[in-house]
């Protein structure tokens, strides 16, 4: 009964229908909170460290929301599907700075105001973040890919040449870091080819190393799940590893270590710039210039999701000895000699380098 | 207007929520996935086209169409296994647990659902490992001399899926069991059926619906799920999910993306239509 006596209104439950709609829009509208200002990053993740953002969110008087990401290619396409003034600050790898200033990412910076003298002059590196003239981005963070390792479970001196790596002796105890730009890289320079001279045409050249280095080891992994394979002994080795596995597990694990072997290693660098379109540039200029001031630059180096060398060299004197030991501070001069830049492929030899590291995956 | 005009009116308006819903949030978002599918890459810009090469790609290069195996296979095995275990558990609740502790039975069953996927993954790999749980107690008590080789394989890849799928079985296979009258059962042995009969002829039967029902929603979620044999599987070989993945975090290929996805949707959407039929939906 009560059914059919309510059916027979439909006009006025409708009406109920539309206000009761209105009153939810109206209660949501007035929870919305007024927004501070804020700022919004998109990094890797050892920005999302709290520690890091911290004092400038208190100095500032501003809240900043960093989303991470991985790789540049999903970088690139969050900038893309995002409407100008979404972001304010990209961290970016130092080698792919020209291709976001290629598709009208980044926006210029002034070059005075950013501390790149107090920089390792290796670190500087303008060829990538600069164009015409005109700096696009700064390096705040760098480190390598080389071999890890956990030196109670391997010899050392094993570790000084990458062919023992495929020798059989270390069968079923490698981990091969997943990206396959510094893997590469590595076997390339164990080919006796420098990374920025990797072709389509030479790249068939690192395909059995390739494959025999799949063979031999037990996953491919990425950061995480790398430092919890080392750390729980899983593997003792890990390919295209370095400081940034092995020094925040370093207080848990003293035992892990890496090396750069006699082939030589690959040093990476992480960027930081101003993204273009953003509608607070003074702010986002404030915050890379905390980030590579050397406060800024020793929470980087330490942060939670993994270490890395600072680029500013003035860091070394906030930095405590313990932590300058982690990251051989005192060793740099040497491994910034040993080591090669990633390679910088144009898209035809990344397909490529892609799909050799898919069959490579599927073995 | 007359009533039953505004009954209609009214019928539209109670609907049309849901039905925006699903064209924003589904028809819409497919529609323009399925057209980027067909669009092509030329250096790293996106194209828009209407080119089959995504497809062909993934019908003739070994790597890309091996994840879909690799996909199929592991559901196939997670979703036998999990059958296997869940219906004895369902079975146990149902008919052998006394009713009033049936709940806290079923509590305990969905609580690996309460914790983060992520973190249930890895605390698998913390069991399974060399130095895990699973190998110190085999070595501990003599079993095995050498540690087993658990970890990053396809066999920890499909425990982690057991694990949860036996879970979701159970829970649907129970549902249906509870509802069997045991009249049939007393009817079958009336008529001289032993205990194995009873089973074959008339409780699976009667059960299969659950069953199948829970089977699809095993297939739908382990042929999607990106993250177990991301962390279990050691990345030593690729499915469907992890190769989408890879095109779009590391190639920024989204058309081909796409065009994995579309085939992924067309691979459960299959699936769907067979157990439909098996159940016969279409009489319901």
């Amino acid at each position: 009964m009560a059914f059919e006596k309510k059916r027979t209104n439909p006009d006025m439950e409708m009406m109920m229908a539309f206000r009761l709609l209105g009153c939810s829009v109206l209660a949501v509208m007035a929870a919305s909170p007024v927004l501070a200002q804020e700022l919004n990053a998109l990094v890797w993740c050892d920005h999302a460290d709290a520690a890091l953002v911290a004092p400038f969110e208190e100095k500032f008087g501003v809240k900043v929301n960093l989303k991470e990401y991985e790789g540049t290619a999903a970088g690139m396409a969050i900038l893309d599907q995002s409407q100008p003034g979404d972001w304010d600050v990209l961290v970016i790898d130092a080698v792919d700075v020209g291709r976001a200033v290629d598709a009208g990412k980044l926006a210029p910076m002034p070059a005075d105001q950013l501390p790149t003298a107090d920089f390792f002059p290796e670190l500087v590196m303008a060829e990538n973040n600069t164009r015409d003239g005109v700096t696009y981005a700064v390096t705040e963070k760098f480190g390598y890919n080389t071999i890890a390792y956990d030196k109670t479970k391997v010899d050392p001196a094993d570790m000084a040449d990458m062919a023992t790596l495929t020798s059989g002796k270390y069968d079923g105890r490698i981990a091969i870091y997943d990206y396959y730009l510094p893997v590469l890289g590595l076997l390339a320079m164990g080919q006796g080819i420098a990374t920025a001279d990797i072709t389509a045409d030479n790249l068939a050249a690192l395909r059995e190393p390739l494959f025999a280095l799949k063979k031999a080891s037990k996953q491919v992994a990425d950061v995480v799940a790398a430092q919890t394979a080392l750390a729980t002994g899983e593997v003792d080795i890990m390919v295209g590893g370095g400081e940034w596995v092995t020094a925040v597990l370093a207080a848990d694990n003293p035992n892990l270590d890496w090396t750069i072997p006699k082939q030589g290693g690959l040093r990476w660098a992480q960027s930081i710039g101003i993204v273009a379109g953003t509608t607070q540039p003074d702010l986002a200029l404030e915050f890379v210039k905390y980030i590579v001031s050397p406060e800024g630059q020793a929470k980087l180096a330490t942060s939670a999701c993994y270490w890395g060398m600072p680029a500013n060299a003035k860091t070394g004197d906030v930095l405590t000895p313990e932590q300058k030991t982690v990251l051989r501070w005192d060793e740099q001069s040497e491994f910034l000699t040993r080591a090669q830049l990633y390679p910088i492929p144009d898209a035809a030899l990344d397909t490529a380098m892609q799909d050799l590291w898919t069959e490579m995956l599927q073995q | 207007m007359t009533q039953a005009a505004t009954e209609r009116r009214v019928g539209w308006g109670l609907v049309a929520p849901a039905l925006i819903w699903t064209v924003a949030f589904f028809v819409v978002p497919f529609a323009a996935m399925l057209a980027l599918s067909f669009a092509r890459m030329e250096g790293r810009a996106v194209v828009a086209a209407f080119d089959l090469g995504n497809y062909v790609r993934f019908f003739t290069e070994w790597p890309l169409f091996k994840a879909l195996l690799n996909s199929l296979e592991i559901t196939a095995v997670v979703t036998v296994v999990s059958v296997a275990l869940a219906y004895p558990l369902a079975a146990i609740i149902a008919f052998r647990v006394p009713v009033r502790w049936q709940r806290l039975a079923l509590l305990l069953a969905v609580l690996p659902f309460w914790t983060s996927y992520v973190v249930r993954s890895y605390s698998w790999l913390l069991v399974l490992g060399q130095n895990g749980v699973l190998n110190k107690t085999l070595l501990g008590v003599g079993l095995i001399a050498e540690p087993l080789e658990i970890a990053a394989t396809r066999t920890a890849t499909v425990i982690g899926f057991v694990h949860f799928f036996v879970m979701l079985l159970t829970l649907t296979i129970y549902a249906n069991l509870v509802q069997l009258s045991p009249n049939y059962a007393r009817a079958a042995r009336d008529l001289g059926a032993g205990p194995v009969q009873v089973f074959r002829f008339v409780i699976l039967p009667l059960t299969l619906p659950g069953v199948v029902t829970g089977a699809f929603v095993t297939f739908v979620l382990c042929m999607g799920d990106y993250i177990t044999p991301q962390i279990l599987g050691g990345n030593n070989e690729l499915t469907l999910p992890q190769l989408i993945m890879l095109q779009l975090g590391r190639s920024g290929n989204f058309p081909l993306a796409s065009a994995l996805s579309v085939i992924l949707m067309a691979v459960i959407t299959l699936a769907y239509v067979l157990s439909a039929r098996w159940l016969r939906l279409d009489r319901v």
